[in-house]
């Protein structure tokens, strides 16, 4: 018996799915296999990947892809916008052509799906799916990916809402089901120093963290502008950034990865948050309706606190970094590779030396593509969604100016997508007669939806 | 609407971008302060400023302002001469002839970096087009982000770039790494930024800006001094010059917190890395022409490598030198999550500033100038 377990042992993957394809009586091509089903793809079959969302991220969301893996092609793209789509398919020709592969870009015109319901057909072609759309749009692209069994590169934040939230944990939890793969663009995650960082405080270098600063602060971003001609519709959706119902506010779309890592590192999510944001220096009609700054104190249920702040002001004190402090001592870290800890005394007791490590950016795909080819399953769908959750919390807090529990947050009936969007529905959120955009008053706001229904889900 | 006026001498900025730095050169005083408008007397002909021999005034230094915001940046003169550049990496050393040229005595700092980044494209580009080039359009006709086809037209007729200057996109992330901004050096911006940058000078003082040549930065380093480099090999002696891995506290500092060279220069060993003008070859040295080779740079037209010179608070003492050589690496891109990648940042390199030079001998036409204008390449590494 022990012989026979060890030579068991020794057969590869790909022996036992040959063997059990051949006893269920031949012609039964792994080839023919949905990727999903059979969560396996041999060295040499071709991993065919479609691009949801084709700015800048998506495009170098699959220039990634196409890095991890040489048997990655791209084979279909789909975009709201032709511009987008065609500036991505050129930005991916070129990346090509400098290594002689164009025909890793085999995306004829009729696998170019330009439109709101481009995602399904461009999913259908795929083994691999990119969903790189601004986050409203995630929940529903994350659920049909998952019905027709892709595997799944999703950015975050996965949705702009409770309601998003809880519909992409539904499609995780049949995702996990059907053993997809799904990474979540947590990118902090697949990046050394945090994890060599975490590594030392889960070796109780400074004992439990019971309480930290995670910051988000810099000059802003992007503004894109109304041209004329532009539907009200299309206007959002190209200046994304500044439309929650599309973004989810700063503290959501970029400050969620460092409120991220104090979920991560405490190992709990919050039971509750208060803090104060507003509009101060970026309050034109052109920037919609988010706030440029805010402050939360995250509550975990462990009795750490979080002070958490983001900014979006020029000319202001810049840092985008997470500190905890512990009973022996603290830690300080950021994206460029920095991880030191100190105890109380000043002593340096880990200092990370993380010149030469690698991009994790490219590491999440590397790590996505090695997982399916050897048949594993990386689920980051639950964290993905509930630090989506945490940051929607901290919004919750700042445009309420209320103290919201985390139970209150995930419940709320705040719906603030629409379903299967067209050109013809009606924008969510409209200007007043003078352009400008609704925006939330603390001790005013309702963020709960507390008329209707509050405890579903 | 559109007027254009396409004789150079026309223009009274131009003219004063042809005449002020022979002015200057006939000053006796040690300060003059250009105060970014002409100055107020007349200069005699161009004949005669001509022969100003430019030995005259090897201690010049004058104050560029940048007006409308109270920003100023000191220059300080290199009389040009000959020096042994090198030794490079293989121990050769050339003769290089360098004309004189004024060099700013400290790094940019981000108080003035982000005057340019705070700009408004449209008046920029009114600026430019009109000093630079004599075309008067009104600030409805160039909008942002496109430009109206009757403006196009005109710029097109004239052998305009449309895109002549363009400003930085706001970077995703905090792009100081905590170090602060306020009197500390700007870095993590690209080649194709930092030399827009100076274009930007120029237009705002209308004295012709660019980055130092990699023979100008090295003998202004060198303090004009002819003879084989010897780094400073005394960590005492160089923690009195340098800001450098072992005593920056892992940060970059406010540029004149050490001790100036002989040229009066400050931290051109450490502190921040510094953009020259030229692609980066390896072999330097061997792709020189002529002895002595007479004012060489190298025109970049490859996205990379492109020259750094100096080490930075990140880098060992033995970078602290100046014939410390690097060129730009996709690397320091890295952790841009974009295609193509972004043409103003680089999102892993807090360690490279800019310092900004004004050649004594300014192009005598904007035609001129363009020969030391580069184009953007996009980047798909």
């Amino acid at each position: 018996m022990e012989n026979k377990n060890q030579l068991n042992s020794k057969l590869t993957r790909r022996d036992f799915m040959k063997k059990t394809s051949l006893a269920a009586g031949g012609g039964f091509l792994l080839s023919s296999l949905p990727i999903g089903s059979s969560a396996y793809a041999a060295a040499n079959d071709t991993l065919n990947v479609a691009v949801i969302g084709c700015g800048g991220r998506g495009t170098g969301a699959a220039n990634q892809a196409l890095t991890a893996d040489n048997g990655v092609k791209i084979v279909a793209l789909a975009d709201l916008f032709r511009d987008r789509l065609d500036e991505c398919y050129t930005a991916l020709s070129e990346r090509l052509k400098a290594s002689n592969e164009t025909d890793r870009l085999a995306v004829p015109e009729e696998h170019k799906f330009v439109g709101f319901d481009g995602y399904k057909h461009a999913i259908e072609l795929a083994d691999v799916v990119i969903l790189a759309t601004p986050p409203g749009f995630r929940p529903e692209h994350f659920e049909e990916a998952v019905r027709q069994g892709k595997h799944i590169f999703m950015e975050k934040p996965v949705a702009t809402d409770a309601h998003g939230v809880r519909r992409v944990l539904q499609a995780g939890r049949e995702a996990k089901r059907k053993k997809l793969n799904v990474v979540v663009g947590l990118q902090r995650h697949y990046q050394n120093n945090y994890n060599e960082a975490l590594q030392h405080i889960r070796d109780n270098a400074i004992g439990k963290i019971t309480a930290g600063q995670v910051y988000w602060n810099g000059a802003g971003v992007w503004v894109r502008e109304r041209q004329p001609g532009m539907s009200e519709l299309e206007y959002q959706n190209r200046n994304w950034y500044y439309f929650n119902w599309l973004c989810g506010d700063h503290i959501l779309e970029q400050h969620i990865h460092n409120i991220d890592v104090a979920n991560w590192f405490i190992g709990e999510y919050p039971v509750s948050a208060q803090g104060m944001g507003g509009r101060e220096v970026r309050n034109g009609k052109d920037h919609g309706q988010i706030f440029d700054h805010h402050f939360v104190e995250f509550t975990y249920p462990g009795g750490a606190v979080i002070a958490s702040q983001c900014r979006h002001q020029p000319n202001t004190f810049s840092r985008v970094a997470e500190h905890f402090q512990g009973a022996f001592g603290t830690i300080e870290l950021d994206s460029n590779n920095k991880a030191v800890i100190k105890d109380w005394d000043g002593v340096v007791l880990y200092d990370h030396e993380g010149m030469n490590d690698p991009n994790p950016y490219q590491v999440e795909h590397d790590k996505l593509f090695a997982s399916i080819r050897n048949g594993e399953v990386i689920d980051d769908t639950e964290y993905g969604a509930k630090s989506t959750m945490t940051a929607i919390l901290g919004r919750m807090a700042t445009y309420s100016g209320q103290m919201i529990t985390w139970d209150q947050a995930i419940n709320a009936n705040d719906k603030m997508v629409p379903d299967n969007m067209t050109w013809d529905t009606p924008p969510p959120v409209m200007p007043d007669e003078n352009g400008n955009y609704p925006v939330p008053t603390p001790g005013v706001t309702d963020v709960l939806g507390t008329e209707s229904t509050a405890s579903k889900g | 609407m559109i007027k254009k006026a396409c004789n150079v001498w026309d223009n009274p900025n131009l003219f004063w971008i042809l005449v002020l730095p022979f002015f200057i050169l006939s000053c006796k005083s040690s300060e003059v302060n250009t105060n970014n408008t002409p100055v107020q007397s007349e200069p005699t002909s161009q004949n005669e400023t001509n022969n100003v021999a430019v030995t005259d005034i090897q201690t010049e230094e004058y104050t560029a302002e940048i007006p409308g915001s109270g920003e100023e940046i000191e220059m300080v003169l290199v009389p040009g001469g000959n020096y042994e550049m090198g030794p490079f990496e293989n121990g050769e050393i050339h003769e290089v002839k360098v004309d004189s040229f004024w060099i700013a005595k400290h790094e940019i700092t981000w108080d003035e970096y982000n005057l340019f980044r705070n700009e408004v494209l449209e008046d920029i580009r009114t600026q430019v087009y009109k000093e630079l080039y004599g075309v008067d359009l009104e600030g409805d006709a160039i909008s942002s982000p496109t430009l109206s086809e009757e403006a196009l037209d005109l710029l097109r007729d004239n052998d305009i770039p449309a895109d002549i200057i363009s400003l930085p996109s706001p970077p995703y992330s905090d792009m100081t790494a905590g170090m602060g901004t306020d009197g500390f050096p700007a870095v993590s911006m690209t080649h194709y930024a930092a030399f827009m940058f100076t274009k930007w000078l120029t237009v705002k003082t209308g004295n012709f800006y660019r980055l130092p040549t990699e023979a100008e930065w090295e003998y202004a380093c060198r303090a004009a001094n002819p003879n084989v480099y010897e780094p400073i090999s005394n960590q005492s002696e160089l923690n009195r010059f340098a800001w450098y891995r072992d005593n920056s506290e892992r940060k970059y500092h406010q540029p004149g917190s050490k001790e100036p060279n002989a040229l009066g220069l400050y931290d051109m060993l450490g502190n921040v890395a510094e953009w020259t003008f030229d692609q980066y070859y390896e072999d330097y040295g061997a792709q020189l022409e002529h002895n002595p080779a007479d004012n060489p740079f190298f025109k970049p037209d490859q996205l990379y490598p492109r020259s750094v010179r100096g080490g930075s608070w990140m880098d060992p003492a033995e970078s602290a030198s100046c014939v410390q050589r690097r060129g730009s690496n996709p690397n320091w891109k890295m952790r841009d999550p974009q295609l193509p990648k972004s043409l103003w940042w680089h999102t892993n390199a807090p360690f490279v500033g800019i310092r900004v030079v004004r050649p004594v001998n300014e192009p005598n036409s904007v035609d001129e100038m363009e020969e030391y204008w580069i184009d953007a390449i996009q980047d798909y590494n």
